[in-house]
C-alpha cells in the first residue's frame, strides 16, 4: 500500500481498468506485473521531468498574470461589489511590486524555466466554473481515490488471502477485496483533503482534483466516508471483526498518523511502510480469521519492501520535499537513508528464508526467490555506495517489478494443505509434490 | 469570470504560490452562515497565498545565493562562456535542501496547525450550510406539493 501512495501520474487521464482478474490469483500476479511496466513508462517520463536540476527557476512573467488577476478582479468588483476581494488583490500586487524591485536589485538575472508541458498549460491557465461536472465526476473520484494505488493495495491483499492456508472460498475473497478496495479510497481521499496546498506546491501532486477545484472538500469528506463506513462494516460482518479492525486501524494510521508526520518528523517513513504492510494482514486474516506467524511474516515482507521503493523514490524529489517542507530521510539523514534501503533489501532475504520454516512455502521459495532478492540487495548496495540519481532510480524501478515477482513465486512454491495432512509430521519429504502448483 | 455566473471560480495556480486563487460568488440574498462560509474560504486563501509567496520567494532567493557562493567558493562564474547558467549537480545541492527544511521546520508546523483548522473549519462550514439549503428545498417541495 504505502509503495504507492507517492507514486503519482501527472499525465494519466485514462484509468485502466479490467487488471483484477477475481477468478486467477495467478494470472492476477502476472496482470499487475504488467501493470507495474506501465507505471514504470509513465513514471520514466514523470522523473525527466522532476529530477532534472535547474540553477534559477524565477519567472519574469509574474507581473503579466497578477494584471491580468487585477482586471479580474475589477470586473467583479463593479458588479458584485466585493470589497473582501480586494486585500487580497492587493496583497498580491504587493507581492508582485515588491518582487519587480527585488528583481531589479539581485545582481543574479533571471530566468524563466518554469516547467509547463503539452496541453495542459493552456488547459491551467485559463479560468474554470467551480461547479461539479457530473459527467467528470468518476474520472475525479477515481483521482481522489487514488485508485490505481487502490488496485495495488487491493492485490497486496488478495496475495495475503491466497497465501492462507486455507481452502480458497470465493465470496469470502471478493468481500474481503472489496471491503479493503473501499477502505483504501477513503483512507486516499482523507489524505488528499489534508493536503491541498502542499500537493500544489510539488509538482508530482499538482494536478489532483482538489487542488484544482474540481471537487468540494466537503464531497471529498462525503466521498470518504461513503467508501470508509460500507467497507470497514462490510470487513467486520461480512468477513470478520479481526479483518475489519485492521482495516479501519490502517485508515486511522494513514490519515491521522502518517499524514501529519510527514511534516513532523522522519519517522514518517516507519510508520508509512506499516500501513503497506497491513493489507496482505488483512487478507490472510480475511481466510483464517486469526493473526498467525504467516500473516505477519507475509507483512513484515512487504513492510520491508517499503524501504528501497519509497527511499529510492525521495531521492529524486529532495528539491521538491525540501520546499513543501516534508521532513524525509533523503533530505535530512540521506546516509541513514541509503543505509535503511540496503538494511531492508537483505532483511527480504531472510524473510523468504524463514516462509518455509513457518511453512507457508516449501523450501524451494527461498531458493528461486535469492536471484531477484540478490539483484535488489545489489542494486541497494549500489544506492549506498554511489548515492546518485541513476542509482536510485535503478533501484525504484527494480522495486517496482520486485514485489509482484516475489509474490507470484510465493505464491507457486505456497504449500497446499493436502500435502501437509499427508505428510503429517514427515521431515522434507514433499519436494515432488513441492513443484505441482495446487490451489488447496 | 462571466458577470451573470452563479459559481465560484478558480483560476490558474499563482506563480508564487502555486496555489490556485478562488473568485468567490457573493449571491445577493446570502444568508448570515454563508456569509461566514465565504469570509472563512477568502482568509484561508489569503493567509495561504502570503504564506506560500513569502516561502517561495525564500526558497528561491536563498537557493540563488547558496549556488552564487558555492560557485565563487570553486572559482567559476555564474555563466560560462557560451552563457549558460552554471548548475551545481544534485548532492552539492542536497546540502542546501536540507539546511533549508531545517531552517523552516518551526515555520512549517505553525502553518500545518492554521491550515489544519482552517480546513475543517471550512468544511465544517460547508456541511451546515448544505444542509440548511437541502432542509430549505425540501420545505419548498413540500409547500409546492401541498398546494
Amino acid at each position: 500500500g504505502f509503495f504507492l501512495w507517492h507514486l503519482r501520474n501527472a499525465g494519466a487521464r485514462q484509468i485502466p481498468c479490467q487488471f483484477m482478474h477475481l477468478y486467477h490469483v495467478a494470472s492476477n500476479r502476472l496482470i499487475t506485473f504488467q501493470y507495474f511496466n506501465f507505471l514504470k513508462r509513465m513514471y520514466v517520463t514523470q522523473c525527466n521531468k522532476d529530477l532534472s536540476q535547474r540553477a534559477k527557476p524565477k519567472s519574469d512573467s509574474i507581473v503579466s498574470p497578477f494584471h491580468e488577476l487585477q482586471k479580474l478582479d475589477e470586473e467583479k468588483k463593479v458588479v458584485h461589489k466585493i470589497s473582501p476581494v480586494s486585500p487580497v488583490h492587493q496583497s498580491w500586487s504587493e507581492m508582485s511590486s515588491r518582487n519587480e524591485l527585488r528583481e531589479m536589485k539581485s545582481a543574479a538575472e533571471t530566468e524563466d524555466s518554469v516547467i509547463q508541458v503539452g496541453a495542459e498549460s493552456k488547459e491551467d491557465r485559463q479560468w474554470k466554473e467551480m461547479k461539479l461536472q457530473l459527467d467528470d465526476l468518476p474520472g475525479i473520484l477515481a483521482r481522489l481515490s487514488k485508485i490505481k494505488l487502490t488496485a495495488l493495495v487491493v492485490s497486496t491483499a488478495s496475495a495475503g488471502f491466497a497465501m492462507a492456508p486455507v481452502p480458497f472460498e470465493l465470496t469470502c475473497f471478493l468481500l474481503a477485496s472489496l471491503g479493503t478496495g473501499l477502505a483504501s479510497c477513503a483512507a486516499n481521499s482523507i489524505n488528499q483533503f489534508f493536503e491541498v496546498p502542499f500537493d500544489s506546491n510539488m509538482n508530482r501532486t499538482k494536478n489532483r482534483p482538489l487542488v484544482r477545484g474540481q471537487i468540494s472538500p466537503l464531497l471529498a469528506v462525503c466521498f470518504a466516508a461513503s467508501c470508509g463506513i460500507p467497507g470497514i462494516a462490510l470487513l467486520t460482518l461480512g468477513v470478520n471483526p479481526l479483518t475489519g479492525a485492521l482495516g479501519a486501524f490502517n485508515i486511522f494510521l494513514y490519515t491521522c498518523c502518517y499524514t501529519p508526520l510527514k511534516r513532523m518528523s522522519i519517522a514518517n517513513t516507519w510508520v508509512g511502510a506499516v500501513v503497506g504492510a497491513i493489507p496482505p494482514v488483512m487478507g490472510w486474516t480475511a481466510a483464517t480469521g486469526s493473526l498467525d506467524a504467516g500473516a505477519l511474516l507475509l507483512g513484515g515482507i512487504l513492510y520491508s519492501w517499503q524501504f528501497p521503493h519509497f527511499n529510492a523514490l525521495s531521492w529524486g524529489l529532495r528539491e521538491d520535499y525540501s520546499r513543501g517542507g516534508y521532513c524525509m530521510m533523503s533530505v535530512t539523514h540521506p546516509g541513514l537513508c541509503r543505509r535503511v534501503a540496503l538494511r531492508h533489501c537483505l532483511a527480504l532475504i531472510g524473510l523468504s528464508t524463514v516462509a518455509p520454516v513457518l511453512n507457508i512455502t516449501t523450501w524451494t521459495f527461498p531458493i528461486i526467490s535469492l536471484p531477484i532478492n540478490l539483484y535488489i540487495s545489489y542494486l541497494g548496495f549500489r544506492f549506498y555506495r554511489d548515492a546518485d540519481r541513476s542509482s536510485s532510480r535503478k533501484l525504484f524501478f527494480c522495486s517496482l517489478w520486485h514485489l509482484p515477482m516475489l509474490l507470484l513465486v510465493m505464491f507457486t512454491c505456497k504449500k497446499s494443505i493436502l500435502e501437509k495432512e499427508d505428510k503429517g509430521d514427515q521431515p522434507g519429504g514433499s519436494h515432488e509434490m513441492a513443484m505441482e502448483i495446487r490451489l488447496p | 469570470p462571466p458577470a451573470h455566473s452563479h459559481s465560484d471560480w478558480i483560476g490558474p495556480p499563482d506563480k508564487l504560490s502555486n496555489l490556485r486563487p478562488v473568485i468567490f460568488y457573493e449571491p445577493p440574498e446570502e444568508t448570515a452562515l454563508e456569509r461566514r462560509l465565504r469570509e472563512a474560504r477568502q482568509e484561508a486563501q489569503a493567509s495561504n497565498q502570503r504564506f506560500w509567496a513569502r516561502h517561495n520567494r525564500a526558497f528561491r532567493q536563498e537557493k540563488e545565493e547558496f549556488i552564487y557562493s558555492r560557485l565563487k567558493a570553486k572559482g567559476l562564474e555564474m555563466r560560462d562562456e557560451s552563457g549558460q547558467k552554471a548548475t551545481l549537480n544534485a548532492e552539492e545541492m542536497a546540502d542546501f535542501y536540507k539546511d533549508f527544511l531545517s531552517k523552516n521546520l518551526k515555520k512549517h508546523l505553525q502553518y500545518n496547525r492554521d491550515w489544519y483548522k482552517h480546513n475543517f473549519k471550512i468544511t465544517f462550514l460547508m456541511g451546515q450550510v448544505a444542509l440548511v439549503r437541502a432542509l430549505r428545498w425540501l420545505r419548498r417541495r413540500k409547500k409546492n406539493v401541498e398546494q
